[in-house]
């Protein structure tokens, strides 16, 4: 039975860790600290395995207020929490992923002296998931979006010293603000036309809404559901760092490595596609938003990419990585292919913290250098970290048999069945995606495990494999890399999401496929002969070809195509627009405000200025208090005669 | 039991009372602190005593007392609560506690006069919201200027008294039109009663004379652009207590006034003129913001930021007539305004809270450049907590009470107009830029220079005073359902006073 | 027979010339007062002369009572004239403008 009580504790357990953690810090000392946060997260994981059970076995769901928030006029707005097997498979990917990192974490910031904040926080990042995931309300999703952002930001300028480190933290919320903002219209056109914020109620209005348009510039007309659900997307444009809103992705990386692999990874990020899916029953009703949704995803998922092939920092590789895979998860959601954007989120979720947690390894055992030309050869030295990391290379390439191609190639053919607007330049985007991305992984994998031992050994220490609590999450994470996609018949392809996802049947790109798919060796046979795994291994073999057999190719392309390389290097130059447009023409238009405006006409001419033209009345009328004797004598005459001259005459 | 016990007039003349108590007392007197805690406390209690007596199911005015003053003139001593000012007068006794423990250790010269001036401020601004009779309000609204002004101008900064002369003209100069209009209604109405104001049907030239007074008079107070100018001058200048209490509460007399005056006496011409104010909050929200971001002064920029929140509860306020032109369910209306309360009530203890957090680093570093600062996460990292806590809330972080107000506006602004919702939410972008950015200035980094390095964390008095702040915050913002539950019968009775035409 | 008419032409006379005094004089303080008393001893003349003509005493009783009041102002000018030269080592009209704006 699923109970309040049961969501509850899941919810708090971890917020309870992070408060004891947080407040009590020093009290409990850094085994304590770690112990309380771990528990929490354990206790959290857990129960959401056993929720998953309840819904995916049992059939249960749930949907109740825990307490009323807010009430204005008839509108309640309430807390509650709404468990389906969408909720329940984000739960668990959720908690397993943090319950890692968790245990990776004594071991990667052990030296650290912010060592019980940095579980404080992550405690409460996973606290601020859970109710995102589990609202069953805007207000609270908006709650949960939020306060990840929080974290996000807390996390990325946790070491607070370094100057980069505050200034990625500023801009990551910024972003994400812009983001938010758009969210927040959303929300409230949400509440406008539906009359509520609870999930169930606008769902069922849907339909009805979609018939309605609305004035926004006066003489044209928009459809009310396009213009709620694209507002909507752009929040989750900030938050699953779509372009152009992606930008503070990369810089997140100032964060600590476990922060990058479950923050911005694995959850965090994947919150804007869990939003979309969720909101399924409205995206739906609007063809525009749906292109909007696709084109942006494959913008993403295609000129990330090259960005990824480019970067030195083993870590913005990996972000870069991400960013792509976003690219593919967005695209899915266009295409109405919400399971197998979901599917791919959780697959994702998992080879992408291994890859992270693993890069995380290499650079403990670096000792913090991050520059993938200043490594290489480490394969003989961690063979647990090579061989992890050589499955989630493999899961996030997409190579038959692992998590990752199951769930890119269901997105790959779902977008090719898709015929709404802008699907034939998303196909395009997401097939080239699987040749740049094998590339870029592969890269990575062969510069710093194979090859020349470029690293310096710091005085004779050879590198050595890292301590158990950072293997374990690693071997753990690699597991569900491998197997997660076996689910693909029941996530995908079967009734496991249910009525969590709603697709309108000339939507519905994955129905085709269902019928094509005969169990999952089929699906690998059919996979092996398909264009994405060839466009991969061809990948793999260039990347090989490239940065292990002749070394200096890369250089000479770099020389070649200098204007290219330049422009990548710039990140098409998103970064300079919008430091300067943006940060840059928002200061200086503050500035004239203040200055012109405050302080030169509304302080200057109009307050001062009045006092000045008193003042200057005040200096001419002076000049007739001449002070001699005669000149006020002469006034009275002049004034007595005035008198007499009007009354007696 | 509380039936006939005058529990308004004690809350208002404790204070006062005590006040002079305390004045009396003489300078240096070791009892003038732990007096005036004592007697701000016991205030608050009896505060507190009105919330748990009110009766949320009436509009009607409650702890009615009435008594004649000046009978010849048919003034009267006539004091009552509804649903607006219960939680202003709350809000005002908890800031005046605050700030009691505030100046406890930083008042150092003539200690008993600065809490005494506090004590009787408190007394003046609970009866200016309890005040049911146009004088009696009118004579407290002005009193209430008199110890600000020398709170200001004794304690103040270098530049206090160019500070205090704009602060008080100002004012004065937007209450000398309210002191016409009130005359003008007695003249109608036939009485001083406020609430004989809101009946008196006037046609809509005089309600626009009477409309325009009002908003010149409350404007001021709010304050609304363009005439915001006196805020940051008098907030830079006045002690961390003055900005407090100034943050607080003074502001809230405006938009009070616009909720008891200007609203329901002149409905038609607030319909009439509603996109007028709507456009002054929007640039308030949109302008200010802007200018918030390039501020050097810590109080500045907080000061600015104060006039940007306050942008919302005149927007609040006034879209409520544009969501009834377009949309016959009341929902969003309640939503516009007890959003706007909620705002006043949230930026009260956000506001006073930032105020306190510059006045920390103010007492220890005796400069209010963020230029001076840097890093200060390292030397004092409990206050970095809360600094960090609080801008948030500033940001109008969900979960911290300075989310619920701009929340629900936003909501029901987007009910009146698109753009009216599009250009309010940009606060969450220039709310969030001007105050992260001026944390990662002054609290993060390396530790940026000798003076920082020096620093001392908080000590306990400040720790509670910042703590308690901290709490109601976050409560309010995780549960704000008791604040609007108090206000319902008031809003859905003011909704329907605007929404009848007076014509 | 001298007509009323002469009287007051004569007390108009009296009276222009020192008030062109007053006005005109910008050397001396004492001159200014002795202008004053002369204003003074112009209205007794109308005083005296009303008084005369037409029969009723009460005008020549004020007139005693402004000779009165005019000696105790002249002597009360005198004194302020004495303390005033004391501090400003000056009489002159002309010198005396502190109250100049």
């Amino acid at each position: 039975m699923m109970t309040q009580s049961l969501l509850l504790t899941i919810a708090l357990a971890p917020l309870l860790g992070s408060i004891i953690a947080g407040l009590l810090g020093k009290q409990v000392g850094k085994v304590g600290a770690h112990r309380v946060a771990i528990a929490g997260v354990g206790i959290s994981f857990a129960l959401s395995v056993w929720v998953l059970k309840l819904v995916a076995i049992d059939g249960e769901s749930y949907n109740q207020q825990v307490y009323q928030w807010l009430q204005a006029g008839s509108l309640s707005l309430e807390v509650g929490f709404m468990v389906d097997a969408l909720t329940a498979m984000m739960m668990v990917v959720v908690t397993f992923v943090s319950l890692m990192v968790h245990i990776y974490t004594i071991g990667y910031m052990h030296d650290d002296e912010g060592y019980a904040r940095f579980f404080s926080y992550i405690s409460l990042f996973t606290f601020s998931m859970l109710m995102l995931v589990m609202a069953n309300n805007f207000m609270q999703l908006f709650f949960g979006w939020e306060a990840v952002g929080l974290v996000s930001y807390l996390l990325i300028g946790f070491w607070y010293k370094k100057p980069t480190a505050i200034y990625a933290n500023l801009k990551a919320f910024l972003v994400n603000r812009v983001g938010d903002f758009g969210f927040l219209l959303g929300i409230a056109g949400v509440l406008m036309y539906a009359g509520s914020l609870d999930y169930v109620e606008v769902f069922a209005q849907a339909p009805t809404i979609a018939g309605q348009t609305m004035s926004i510039f006066s003489g044209y007309d928009w459809s009310v559901m396009s213009v709620i659900c694209i507002l909507l997307f752009i929040g989750a444009m900030g938050k699953s760092a779509q372009v152009p809103l992606h930008v503070w992705l990369p810089d997140s990386m100032e964060g600590p490595t476990p922060i990058s692999a479950l923050i911005h990874a694995a959850t965090m990020v994947t919150a804007g596609i869990f939003m979309v899916t969720r909101m399924s029953p409205m995206f739906e009703f609007s063809e525009t938003a749906l292109s909007f949704v696709l084109v942006i995803g494959a913008i993403t998922a295609l000129f990330m990419g090259f960005l990824g092939l480019i970067q030195n920092d083993i870590k913005r590789v990996v972000a870069y990585s991400t960013l792509s895979q976003l690219g593919y998860m967005t695209v899915a959601l266009g295409a109405s292919a919400y399971a197998a954007g979901v599917f791919h989120l959780m697959t994702h979720a998992f080879f992408k913290a291994l890859l992270f947690l693993g890069a995380g390894s290499v650079i403990i055992a670096m000792h913090h250098e991050q520059d993938i030309r200043k490594m290489g050869g480490l394969k003989k030295y961690m063979p647990i970290t090579y061989w992890t990391g050589l499955i989630g290379s493999l899961a996030l390439i997409g190579f038959p048999g692992f998590a990752g191609f199951f769930s890119k190639d269901s997105i790959i053919e779902a977008v090719h069945a898709s015929d709404i607007a802008g699907s034939g330049f998303a196909y395009f985007s997401v097939v080239i995606g699987v040749f740049i991305t094998a590339l870029y992984s592969f890269r990575l994998f062969f510069m710093v495990f194979h090859g020349k031992e470029r690293f310096d050994t710091h005085g004779g220490h050879a590198p050595h494999e890292s301590p158990a609590v950072v293997t374990v999450p690693l071997i753990l994470l690699a597991i569900p890399s491998v197997i997660a996609g076996f689910l693909i018949g029941n996530m995908v392809f079967g009734d496991f999401f249910g009525s969590s996802i709603f697709v309108l049947p000339q939507h519905d790109v994955l129905a085709h496929h269902a019928e094509n798919y005969h169990g999952i060796m089929g699906f690998v046979w059919h996979g092996l002969q398909a264009l994405p795994f060839w466009l991969a291994i061809s990948g793999v073999a260039t990347a090989y070809y490239l940065y292990m057999m002749k070394p200096d190719i890369p250089a000479r392309l770099q020389q070649r195509f200098q204007l290219l390389y330049r422009v990548l290097e710039n990140k098409y130059g998103f970064d300079d627009f919008n430091q300067k447009v943006f940060a840059g023409g928002s200061r200086f238009i503050g500035q004239m405000l203040w200055r012109v405006g405050d302080r030169v006409i509304i302080d200057g001419a109009v307050v001062n200025g009045t006092a000045r033209m008193v003042g200057l009345a005040s200096r001419l009328m002076r000049h007739v208090q001449s002070g001699y004797l005669y000149h006020y004598a002469f006034a009275m005459i002049l004034g007595v005669l005035l008198l007499l001259t009007f009354f007696v005459a | 039991m509380f039936a006939d016990f005058p529990l308004l007039s004690l809350i208002i003349w404790l204070p006062v009372i005590g006040g002079v108590g305390v004045l009396l007392n003489g300078d240096n007197n070791p009892w003038a602190r732990p007096l005036s805690l004592l007697i701000s406390v016991l205030t608050l209690l009896a505060a507190l005593g009105l919330y748990i007596g009110f009766d949320t199911t009436t509009h009607q005015m409650q702890f009615v007392e009435m008594a004649p003053w000046i009978s010849s003139y048919n003034i009267n001593y006539y004091l009552g609560i509804d649903g607006f000012s219960l939680p202003l007068i709350i809000l005002t006794a908890f800031s005046t506690v605050i700030v009691v423990i505030a100046g406890w250790q930083v008042i150092e010269h003539r200690t008993s006069q600065y809490m005494a001036a506090f004590l009787i401020m408190e007394g003046l601004m609970i009866a200016v919201f309890a005040a049911l009779d146009a004088i009696l309000f009118y004579v407290f609204f002005e009193a209430m200027l008199i110890p600000l002004f020398l709170v200001i101008g004794i304690w103040g900064g270098p530049n206090r008294v160019y500070a205090t002369i704009k602060f008080f003209l100002y004012t004065l100069f937007g209450s000398v039109f309210l002191l016409l209009a009130l005359l003008y209604l007695h003249h109608v109405a036939g009485s001083f009663s406020i609430l004989d104001y809101q009946q008196v049907s006037l046609s809509l030239q005089e309600q626009t004379w009477l409309f325009f007074a009002f908003l010149i008079a409350f404007a001021v107070k709010v304050p609304m652009w363009p005439v915001h100018t006196w805020l940051p001058d008098a907030h830079v200048e006045a002690p961390t207590g003055g900005s407090v209490i100034l943050a607080a509460i003074t502001l809230k007399i405006g938009g009070y006034g616009l909720l008891r005056f200007a609203l329901p006496i002149a409905p038609d011409a607030s319909m009439a003129m509603d996109y007028f104010v709507i456009s002054l909050s929007l640039i308030a929200v949109v302008y200010i913001g802007f200018v918030a971001l390039v501020q050097s002064d810590l109080k500045k920029l907080i000061a600015y930021s104060s006039i940007a929140h306050m942008g919302f509860v005149t927007l609040g306020f006034f879209i409520v007539f544009r969501i009834f032109a377009q949309s016959a369910t009341g929902s969003g209306a309640v939503l516009a305004v007890e959003g706007a309360m909620i705002q006043m009530i949230s930026h009260g203890f956000i506001a006073a809270a930032m105020f306190l957090c510059v006045g920390v680093l103010y007492d220890r570093m005796h400069t209010r450049e963020i230029a001076a600062y840097g890093g200060v996460v390292n030397t004092m990292p409990v206050f970095a907590g809360f600094a960090v806590f609080f801008a948030m809330a500033n940001a109008g972080l969900p979960g911290t009470s300075g989310f619920v107000g701009e929340f629900m506006v936003i909501l029901a602004a987007f009910q009146a107009n698109f753009w009216f919702a599009f250009l309010a939410a940009t606060t969450l972008i220039l709310g969030a830029a001007y105050t992260l950015w001026m944390v990662k200035r002054v609290i993060f980094g390396e530790v940026a220079n000798d003076n920082v390095a020096q620093l001392t964390d908080i000590n306990n008095r400040e720790f509670i005073m910042l703590a308690s702040l901290a709490l109601i915050v976050l409560v309010i913002g995780l549960y704000p359902a008791p604040i609007t539950e108090v206000m319902h019968a008031s809003v859905e009775h003011l909704l329907t006073q605007v929404s009848q035409s007076k014509l | 027979m001298i007509a009323l008419s002469d009287f007051l032409i004569l007390g108009a006379l009296l009276f222009s010339l020192s008030v062109a005094g007053i006005f005109i004089n910008r050397k001396n303080i004492i001159i200014l007062l002795m202008c004053i008393e002369l204003m003074l001893l112009a209205v007794n003349l109308n005083f005296v002369a009303f008084s005369h003509f037409s029969g009723d005493m009460a005008g020549q009783v004020f007139v005693f009572f402004i000779l009165t009041v005019a000696a105790a102002e002249a002597a009360i000018g005198l004194a302020i004239l004495v303390v005033l030269f004391r501090n400003m080592k000056t009489i002159n009209v002309s010198e005396l403008d502190n109250l100049k704006g």
